[in-house]
């Protein structure tokens, strides 16, 4: 028995030490990326316990090369290497990734209702009530074709593409996202939020949470798409004061300061790699 | 087909909610239609009062209302995260790419190529990343991520593409899912779709036609 443990030896908050390995829950994440700041807030809101595992989309490579690798020979294949974890982790080679001992699990929503369900979180985030769930379902799917294929494309559009290819920035592709965007948020609206305070209704659930997240990627990347909607950013407000001010800006502090990433150093064969997909997205 | 896919499993558990079906008509379009389903997509349910789109959300509403058997959304916590990322992941990988085939006008060939890629690397990704060398994607029982992945591959299946061909792992899955959901009820729902082909650009409604054109169009 350790000397001086009078209080309850439940080991979870241990697992933020440094070094464990192996016991507790793993987090990786980079807090550019919209999935993983819902994941952050979600975990710290609800004091569960997790180690951070810091994975750097920009310095480590999302496309799975090691930085140390001397020769571009063969095809990259491993993953991001800051947290060479997240590589082995992730089979799908991305973040955000949780690893819980031996399991390992990819995909915000995936991992957001395991660990709603294993710590047992209140019941508003995920409601039991299955008409009430059903509602958080049906936009956690609406999302990913709507509100997620525009909202992320402004931050390539804006910062990534000139950063990367040199090019500077395609204005009628920005136009186009834009437009498409406006699309996505008068639908959110007028069909999920309507006169509610939250999507499901009185309380904040996973799908503000995932929401929210998405779209301060443009408000960091300067086009705020809050500006001319008050009930969106009533609705924001609320947000951020459910799951506390705080913890809010924390997690969005790094794309609320994103001209910063322009003078990072970018790996000249990232940008190599990167360029050609970048390029893509530019027709 | 998310339409054949609500179909598939509401009957496979003999439940038969009202649920909008065909997709190929204009009847989503008309004013009650509408009234049912404010986003104007199939499927939708309609459970009283209470309506719901988006196909995931409508499968996951049906397994918890009827109290289906545990191996369609196991309860063993891992397992049922394994589905879940399978369903999420889905979304903008597999889902995405199937739309394809569907047109009665072909593409134009440089768009029907990048589509087929995009495709066949989806498929890569499926096989080795989600299925491996499990019997199915949640372990050794079907559940609602075999079946949601299966109805989608046959879109491009039924539009003459014939994916399963080279792919004798991807192959050995369909059988397995299509015995666990019965092949029988598995045909039966894919009737629509399977006679895709023989479909004239006629009996499609207008504007539906207009609209998949646009959305084809516009993607990549």
């Amino acid at each position: 028995m350790r000397g001086g443990s009078g209080r309850s030896v439940q080991s979870r908050g241990s697992s933020r030490r440094a070094g464990r390995v192996g016991m507790g829950l793993e987090l990786y994440l980079d807090l550019l990326s919209q999935p993983c700041r819902a994941l952050y807030i979600f975990a710290r809101s609800n004091n569960i316990p997790f180690e951070f595992k810091h994975v750097e989309l920009f310095k480590d490579s999302v496309l799975g090369k090691k930085p140390a690798a001397a020769s571009g020979a063969e095809q990259p294949r491993a993953g991001p290497s800051n947290s060479e974890g997240a590589g082995k982790v992730s089979l799908l080679k991305k973040v955000p990734a949780l690893k819980d001992g031996d399991f390992t699990l990819a995909e915000c929503t995936a991992i957001l209702l395991y660990l709603s369900r294993k710590y047992n979180t209140p019941d508003h985030w995920y409601p039991s009530d299955i008409q009430q769930r059903a509602r958080v379902d049906e936009y956690l799917s609406w999302h990913h074709t709507n509100i997620r294929a525009n909202a992320p494309k402004t931050m390539w559009i804006k910062v990534l593409i000139p950063l990367f290819t040199g090019q500077p920035l395609p204005s009628e592709k920005l136009q186009e996202v834009m437009e498409g965007l406006s699309t996505s948020l008068k639908q959110f609206e007028e069909r999920f939020l309507q006169d509610k305070a939250f999507i499901i209704g009185s309380e904040i659930s996973l799908a503000d949470l995932v929401a929210i997240v998405e779209l301060m990627q443009p408000v960091g990347v300067g086009c705020d798409i809050f500006e001319d909607r008050p009930r969106l950013r009533e609705w924001r407000r609320r947000v951020e004061d459910a799951v506390g001010k705080e913890l809010f800006f924390q997690a969005h502090e790094m794309i609320l300061n994103i001209k910063e990433l322009s003078n990072i150093q970018i790996d000249p064969q990232l940008k190599e790699q990167l360029a050609p997909v970048l390029m893509k997205m530019l027709k | 087909m998310p339409p054949a896919l609500a179909y598939c499993f509401a009957k496979q558990n003999q439940h038969t909610p009202a649920l909008a079906v065909n997709g190929l008509k204009a009847e989503n379009l008309t004013e009650e239609f509408r009234k049912v389903n404010v986003l104007m997509k199939v499927p939708a349910l309609k459970d009283g009062s209470f309506t719901l789109a988006e196909s995931i959300a409508i499968l996951l509403y049906l397994v918890q209302k009827f109290k289906t058997p545990d191996h369609w959304y196991p309860a063993d916590l891992q397992k049922r995260a394994r589905v879940d990322e399978y369903l999420s992941w889905q979304h903008t990988n597999i889902r995405a790419k199937g739309i394809f085939p569907l047109m009665p006008q072909p593409l134009p060939p440089e768009k029907l190529e990048l589509a087929t890629e995009e495709l066949n690397v989806a498929l890569k990704e499926f096989e080795e990343k989600f299925l491996q060398d499990k019997p199915f994607i949640a372990g050794s029982e079907v559940s609602l991520a075999d079946l949601v992945a299966l109805v989608e591959l046959m879109q491009p299946v039924c539009a003459g593409y014939a994916l399963f061909e080279e792919r004798p792992a991807l192959a050995a899955w369909r059988s397995r899912v299509e015995e666990a959901v019965g092949k029988e009820l598995f045909l039966e729902a894919h009737q629509d779709i399977m006679n895709v082909k023989n479909l004239t650009a006629d009996q499609f409604a207008p504007e539906l036609l207009e609209s998949f054109k646009q959305h084809l169009l516009k993607q990549n």
